[in-house]
């Protein structure tokens, strides 16, 4: 079966989040979809790609990072049509210029911008929560609670985005985004014409024009305040009979307090916000009719942060920074239990047995783990060596048997560290990247490193693919990943592209070892096709 | 009327496809369905997990309680074990009794199979030797999907209509192996059911 939604009903189809998304771009008449593939996001840009080659249209995109991927988006948009960018939250800091600086110009069609954060950090860094991003940038939020909201907020985030001419955020999760549920879906609406002509004083970032831009932003925000304040997806429930609790959720934290309320035998009044600027009349309205307010929220405590700038000191408020839910982690019906006094379940106990856990690995044939025993052999007998990794499969490599990187941050960060590292006197100092990470982010830190020569050894695994999220295609063939690099300058006697093979263990340990031992910039390129990606490439 | 269920399993067994075949075929039932997926790093050989709720009634959360879950479908024994906190002191697990070895430290089959049938309910199934039969040892899941079709609030004309939907865009021969393991899993726990659930 194709992870692609083809069970269908005519008129409702189980759709992931991440599908609703798509179709619901799709429906709203966007001209192209632009992404770097990042799970939980994935499958936004994998379902259009999909729905392009059957249907033809929209056209759907995979750019070399989000960055590239939002600087389309917001060029169509000034050419009057209709466009969305993905991206999983981490993406939104690479992209995070473009997307600050969307927000100050005027945007002409539609611009919305879908971001997965990954509370519990299921296959991420971190669990930073994107709603900080849409405050900072002063643009409105959308929060879906289920996948049937995220197709109905996405095609009213056009509408809103075109209305304000500004960019929209909506902001998944990962159980919302990877959450497969019954989308009814709506007619399909004809993408805009392009006749626009774009005004100059509305998109040119000169001081002299982004001032007047900026002051005129900052003028309109009442009404985009007000806007948010009537929004449906904000619904404020009071019951008279119970005033000792308000709740307050947002997304899909909705969905795991009404799982429960219904146990509490008195229902306290509850506002759920789905639309942001925060609705400061609505949580007045809770709080001035309440003793105590518990705040639910996926995330970091966005809100509740909030709430004491809003609210009178008397109000007591429980959530995330008292203790009352855990600060990291997703949220969960069993943690709202806990906070409201409810029981939770135990389930089943486990007799002697210790349970071993099951941690993800290369495949089996992986030509990374190859690289990896070559380049612990040419490590061997050195003292303080410092490998720096970086975000893909290989990443797994930190893990037994390989042992293999030492860190593993951001995308590209190996090679700007490895540079860091060298020039602090460590030696070996060796960078890993894989060829998806260093197209998106691995050449401008290459350039620092070939302008001072750096000491140290950059190896690039070439598997010709983004596997880790299920085997996109890069966007630059091996041969002109080669070409590349020898453009930057790097010195072709110590650029060496090397075919990864089992029985070619040894003879890679001994370029390592050469190069290791050359006092200053070398690179690696070990390449052989990914077996998923192989396999892929066969049906 | 509310069916919680766990499907667990290794990277690459099909777990997703067990779960996802149940909630379509609830869906086709008239019943409301809301699946929980992990995709991307846990995929590459680790373990898999998803939650599926089905009810006559709208669904609010999209996983499942702790100690609520009706049923655990494990493609994998060592799996089986692994969500024990989710199952309801009533429910029931199936597991595949085929392990998967990708790592270091794998319990003793025999050790394992014995803390499986300590739980009150239940079965296990040889799976991959019954897919084999049927013709395609990939059918694997669709043996455990017929298994645990006997507890599934969903008439299995449900189920084997979306069987032959999805298998005949690919071939009549996968339509035909896989309703073959269908009803091969199903045999199987009415068999189980007769002798004792644990047995």
């Amino acid at each position: 079966m194709t992870e692609q939604a083809t069970m269908t009903e005519p008129a409702t189809r189980m759709l992931l989040g991440d599908e609703a998304v798509a179709f619901a771009a799709a429906h709203a008449g966007i001209t192209a979809a632009y992404a770097y593939p990042g799970t939980p996001s994935t499958e936004i840009v994998e379902c259009l790609y999909e729905l392009e080659k059957k249907q033809g249209w929209p056209k759907a995109s995979w750019c070399a990072n989000e960055k590239t991927a939002y600087e389309a988006a917001l060029g169509m948009s000034m050419a009057g049509k209709r466009a969305l960018v993905a991206m999983k939250h981490v993406g939104l800091n690479v992209a995070a210029d473009p997307f600050m600086n969307s927000a100050v110009v005027q945007p002409i069609g539609g611009l919305v911008v879908a971001v997965a954060d990954d509370p519990g950090m299921h296959s991420s860094q971190n669990e930073q929560d994107s709603r900080y991003y849409a405050d900072f940038a002063r643009i409105p939020c959308l929060e879906p609670a289920d996948p049937q909201e995220a197709y109905d907020m996405v095609r009213d985030a056009y509408d809103i985005s075109e209305a304000f001419r500004i960019p929209v955020m909506v902001r998944l999760v990962t159980r919302l985004a990877h959450q497969r549920s019954g989308v009814t879906m709506g007619s399909i609406q004809r993408e805009n014409d392009a006749d626009v002509n774009p005004d100059r004083n509305d998109w040119v970032l000169l001081p002299s024009y982004a001032k007047k831009l900026w002051k005129r932003r900052l003028v309109e925000a009442p009404e985009l305040k007000r806007w948010a304040e009537g929004s449906h997806y904000n619904t404020l429930t009071l019951n008279d009979e119970f005033r000792e609790l308000g709740i307050i959720t947002t997304g899909i934290a909705k969905h795991y307090f009404l799982e429960v309320a219904a146990e509490l035998g008195l229902m306290p009044s509850h506002l759920h916000i789905g639309a942001y600027p925060m609705p400061e009349e609505k949580i007045r309205a809770l709080a001035s009719h309440c003793s105590e307010i518990l705040v639910l929220e996926d995330g970091y405590p966005h809100v509740e942060r909030a709430l004491r700038g809003i609210i009178a000191p008397a109000v007591v408020i429980r959530g995330k920074m008292n203790g009352a839910i855990p600060e990291d982690g997703e949220l969960s019906q069993d943690i709202v239990r806990r906070a409201l006094g409810l029981p939770v379940g135990e389930g089943v106990r486990l007799g002697s047995m210790e349970l071993p856990n099951r941690p993800p690995r290369l495949c089996e044939g992986c030509p990374h783990t190859d690289a990896y025993d070559a380049l612990r052999m040419a490590l061997q007998g050195s003292d303080h060596p410092l490998v720096m990794s970086d975000i893909g499969c290989y990443t797994l490599g930190a893990l037994p048997p390989h042992n293999t990187g030492d860190s593993c941050v951001c995308m590209g960060a190996s090679i700007g560290m490895a540079k860091g590292a060298a020039d602090a006197g460590v030696h070996p100092s060796i960078a890993i990247i894989g060829d998806s990470t260093f197209l998106h982010s691995g050449v401008t830190p290459l350039m620092d490193a070939v302008a001072d020569d750096a000491n140290m050894v950059l190896l690039i695994l070439d598997n010709q693919t983004t596997a880790m999220t299920g085997t996109q295609p890069t966007l630059l063939p091996s041969e002109r990943i080669h070409e590349l690099i020898l453009g930057l300058g790097v010195k072709p006697e110590h650029c060496h592209k090397f075919e990864v093979h089992p029985r070619k263990v040894g003879e890679l340990a001994e370029l390592f070892r050469r190069e290791i031992a050359h006092p200053g910039l070398s690179v690696v390129i070990a390449h052989r096709v990914c077996v998923e990606a192989a396999r892929r490439n066969k049906k | 009327m509310k069916c919680d269920i766990i499907a667990a399993g290794v990277g690459g067994q099909g777990v997703l496809s067990v779960s996802a075949i149940i909630a379509a075929s609830a869906l086709r039932a008239g019943l409301f369905a809301v699946q929980s997926e992990v995709h991307g790093m846990s995929q590459r050989g680790g373990a898999v997990v998803a939650h599926l709720r089905i009810s006559d009634q709208p669904i609010h959360s999209a996983t499942v309680g702790l100690g609520k879950a009706d049923l655990v479908i494990s493609m994998e024994p060592l799996e089986s074990l692994r969500y024990l906190e989710y199952l309801a002191p009533t429910g029931t697990i199936i597991s595949s009794i085929e392990p998967v070895k990708n790592f270091d430290g794998y319990p003793e089959l025999e050790t394992l199979l014995t803390e499986v049938k300590r739980i009150p309910r239940a079965i296990l199934i040889d799976a991959t030797k019954l897919a084999r039969e049927a013709g395609n040892a990939k059918a694997a899941n669709i043996i455990m999907v017929g298994a645990a079709s006997h507890l599934l609030p969903i008439s299995q004309e449900h189920i084997l209509a979306f069987i032959e939907e999805t298998f005949r865009a690919k071939s009549e021969k996968l339509v035909e192996v896989n309703l073959k393991a269908f009803e091969s899993g199903r045999l199987q726990v009415a068999a189980a059911e007769t002798v004792g659930v644990g047995a």
